[in-house]
């Protein structure tokens, strides 16, 4: 991580939150800079306490490639979706698959679990207290073992290069 | 307006308005509650990104300068839409809501710190 600052213990989130302020209010006048930016000053300043510590983002590019291939499958899985529900011969295999977790910290999981609940199929139901396994619920399985490989290579192994390397 | 942005913006709201029908209908009408999630989710979020896109195609072509004000409706709603699904799934775990039958696998037996009966330890070390 940064070097935590006193005044600016999260430039990122500083800098989006003045950036979607600027979008919200619609205008770039030098007021709203100075507005947002005291704002995206003082709302972190005030909540970081309340916040885990996120884990360093080692690969902002294979984030990008990540965040791409993500977007790309929501698409696919929207297609997928919506053909099986519109399907009426349709004949879904529903499927509870407790996912064993390689992610450790708290902070990937939910990225993780966020990314399982917005592609094909899956929506993610319960997160052990323990930290070790997800219960995923699946639309349509044929083969589980199947699914749990291509849920750790497509999402969970970047993610763990991504951030905990 | 030229026709072909006309007619490209009639497209995606019309394919934005048959995804997000057919999500609704995946949550009228599949047999339990946890296939009825996977409806308004997923199918859902393309339909309503479908029509942002039209809009602010629209709004680019009637002002004159493009406007990206749209893109944060769909950064809200990827961020919340699998929040509120993982919740709506782990109520449901808890109520101990019946699956359909042909459901393979079973819903894991939620242990006594996850219902409530016993504290929990606080996840973070060092926070006391």
């Amino acid at each position: 991580m940064i070097a935590p600052r006193s005044w600016l213990p999260t430039p990122v989130l500083s800098i989006l939150l003045l950036v979607v302020w600027l979008l919200l209010v619609r205008s770039y006048a030098f007021g709203h800079f100075v507005l947002g930016g005291s704002l995206a000053i003082l709302i972190p300043l005030l909540t970081h306490r309340f916040w885990d510590a996120r884990p360093r983002i080692a690969k902002p590019i294979a984030l990008l490639r990540f965040f791409f291939r993500v977007l790309g499958d929501i698409i696919t899985a929207n297609f997928e979706v919506a053909y099986l529900i519109a399907n009426p011969w349709r004949k879904l295999k529903p499927h509870f698959i407790e996912y064993p977790l390689m992610l450790e910290e708290r902070f990937t999981i939910t990225l993780l679990a966020s990314t399982i609940s917005l592609t094909p199929g899956t929506v993610s139901a319960n997160l052990r207290m323990d930290g070790k396994s997800l219960l995923i619920h699946a639309l349509n399985v044929d083969d589980e073992e199947a699914l749990i490989n291509q849920i750790r290579e497509r999402y969970e192994r970047p993610l763990k290069e991504i951030y905990e390397c | 307006m030229s026709v072909i942005v006309e007619a490209l913006i009639s497209l995606l709201l019309i394919a934005g308005g048959i995804f997000v029908f057919i999500g609704s209908l995946g949550m009228a009408h599949l047999r339990d509650f946890y296939m009825r999630l996977h409806g308004p989710t997923k199918a859902t979020t393309l339909g309503i990104g479908c029509m942002l896109i039209a809009s602010m195609l629209y709004f680019w072509s009637v002002d004159g300068k493009p406007d990206i004000q749209e893109l944060l409706i769909t950064l809200f709603l990827f961020i919340t839409a699998p929040v509120s699904a993982h919740l709506l799934a782990k109520s449901g775990l808890h109520l101990r809501l019946k699956h359909t039958v042909k459901t393979q696998g079973h819903p894991v037996e939620l242990r006594a710190e996850e219902v409530g009966d016993k504290p929990v330890p606080h996840p973070d070390k060092g926070h006391g």
